[in-house]
């Protein structure tokens, strides 16, 4: 089948390509249905990555968190109509030590190569997760809820001191699912939120304590603490966790900077803090979020975030989506027509 | 119902590559039509999609169904007419046949010869037609149509903001379309270059879905290169 790939090619130019889907009998050929825009796909759009960097991954399609609709499974493992999330991670070859999303040789989707702004779309059965009777427009955002369910399972791993309070530094979409499932894992521990905009931290209704960063008490201790702001923010947000954590503690780093930051390593080291770094997420963390999205509650939950639902039907569209993104408080997703 | 019609009766008169019908000509892993009807399969919103095949060529194409694997309980293969009207005609016949003459039944027709068609345009010509009772999918026209009955002199230069140019699928209420074009003399059928003509004689509204510019027809030589160069493969003459 003649499949239609909308691709960036330059910042904020999409054009079409068109690629020959060939039958695969391990392959399922997926139509997406509603695709959720990432910071990082925003980052491409709108050119803010290093040229060197755009000259490599251009042209490419964007998006990496979407969920779609069967077409047709040759090994009838999804049946034809199955709602399914789309998994962006291409695995690498190994050590199977690793996870998949750490491995050596990895790939992913709407980062060096194409995303899933795509008419169809053809993926290996692992790479997709039944999804049925989940709400689309939240079901779109599984990746990003992904992401916290990974983080809170090597937090697990590895925190070994008391989890009284943990602290989440940010206030935006990431800090929202981390905080969240945070909650949900450690219900006894005090969750506090740590951000910019007032607006914002009246949406964690589930935490227990938020502060706006020039308000959070200097004597404020937490014992562990997760980076969640990204960006420019990143530095004054690690530093301030630092300041603030107690010995042993352990610091997740999430947010994507896309500079080196300097930190106050004397009090990393006096106070023999561990920095874990964790990015995107592997199919176990998928089938993890599709399990919680199974639950209405859940769905309800995660629908405070996706700020708007557009319907997308041509590069125009695309376009104007992107454009409504940036001034979105939190997530926005495109019903993919 | 929903019914889905791959139309390839013609036999490709104004293209020398070959001898088989443009249709048949391989674009990608295989040919043209098989292209097309890849994308109406992989709609399942249709009941069931018909392919019209110039009889010369339905065992041909019953061989390359066989040869590619297309396998799908919704496909049915009919003969086509001397024209696409005809063709249609013939579709409708066999639908009326097997599933029965139902007030609601609608028909999305397309061109063979269109296999870069979306599944958007497809959908909202299904939205349109189950909405409206007809629709057709057109881009607004870019060039200056000028009108010129005698061929030689310009008669009137029609305000280009109000002409599209007409692409495919093309959609109908089955029986609605049926009866007009039964009604029709054998005069006016001859007339008739486009289906929607059918309604539009009849004072008929026809919805416009909006088709991409991509969407072309597969007719001359030139638009044959230029399908394969967009498919980014190999070009043959």
């Amino acid at each position: 089948m003649i499949n239609t790939v909308y691709q960036l090619i330059a910042p904020k130019v999409i054009s079409v390509k068109f690629e020959e889907l060939k039958p695969d009998a391990g392959q399922v050929l997926v139509r997406p249905t509603h695709l959720a825009i990432c910071h990082a796909d925003q980052r491409y759009y709108r050119g803010l990555r290093d040229k060197q960097t755009l000259e490599k991954k251009l042209p490419m399609a964007l998006i990496h968190e979407a969920v779609g609709t069967v077409i047709r499974d040759p090994k009838g493992v999804f049946s034809k109509g199955d709602q399914v999330i789309l998994i962006p991670n291409i695995p690498g070859d190994g050590p199977q030590c690793v996870e998949e999303n750490y491995q050596r040789g990895s790939r992913f989707r709407s980062s060096g190569t194409d995303g899933f702004l795509q008419e169809y779309i053809q993926l290996p059965h692992d790479r997709l997760v039944e999804a049925n009777n989940i709400d689309p427009e939240v079901g779109a955002i599984s990746e990003f809820i992904s992401i916290a369910v990974h983080a809170s399972k090597r937090f697990e791993r590895k925190a070994v001191t008391s989890k009284d309070v943990i602290g989440v530094w940010g206030d935006g979409n990431l800090g929202y699912v981390v905080s969240f499932v945070l909650k949900r894992r450690y219900p006894q521990s005090k969750i506090v939120v740590i951000g910019q905009n007032t607006a914002k931290l009246q949406y964690f209704s589930f935490a227990d304590e938020t502060y706006l960063d020039y308000e959070f008490p200097a004597d404020y201790a937490v014992d562990h603490a997760f980076e969640c702001t990204g960006g420019e923010g990143c530095q004054a947000a690690i530093n301030s966790i630092i300041a603030h954590i107690n010995p042993e503690g352990l610091i997740m780093l999430l947010g994507v900077s896309e500079n080196k930051v300097p930190i106050f390593t004397r009090d990393v080291l006096e106070k023999g803090l561990t920095m874990i770094g964790s990015s995107r997420s592997s199919r176990e963390d998928f089938e993890r979020v599709a399990q919680l999205l199974k639950q209405p509650n859940m769905q309800r939950r995660f629908k405070t975030i996706v700020s708007e639902v557009l319907n997308v039907r041509s590069i125009q569209d695309i376009a104007h989506a992107f454009e409504r993104d940036i001034n979105n408080p939190f997530k926005t997703v495109m019903r993919w027509k | 119902m929903i019914f889905g019609a791959v139309l390839a009766g013609g036999v490709g008169s104004r293209m020398k590559l070959a001898d088989m019908p443009k249709q048949f000509l391989p674009l990608g892993s295989k040919p043209i039509i098989l292209q097309t009807l890849d994308k109406f399969l992989a709609n399942d919103r249709f009941d069931a999609v018909y392919v019209a095949i110039n009889g010369d060529w339905l065992l041909y194409f019953e061989d390359l169904l066989q040869k590619y694997g297309v396998q799908d309980d919704r496909l049915r293969v009919v003969s086509g007419g001397n024209d696409r009207n005809e063709s249609i005609m013939n579709v409708i016949a066999d639908l009326n046949k097997t599933f029965g003459d139902n007030e609601d039944d609608v028909i999305i027709t397309h061109d063979a010869v269109r296999p870069f068609v979306t599944a958007r345009i497809i959908n909202e010509n299904i939205d349109g037609v189950l909405q409206y009772g007809m629709c057709d999918t057109v881009i607004p026209a870019t060039d200056t149509i000028v009108c010129s009955p005698d061929g030689e002199y310009i008669s009137s230069v029609p305000l280009r903001s109000e002409l599209y140019q007409g692409q495919t699928p093309q959609s109908f209420n089955v029986r609605q379309l049926r009866d007009l074009y039964q009604s029709l003399t054998a005069e006016q059928k001859a007339q008739l270059t486009d289906a929607c003509k059918i309604f539009t004689l009849a004072g008929k509204r026809v919805r416009l879905i909006e088709g991409e510019v991509y969407n072309i027809k597969i007719t001359t030589v030139s638009d044959y290169k230029i399908a394969q160069a967009i498919l980014g493969g190999k070009i043959s003459d």
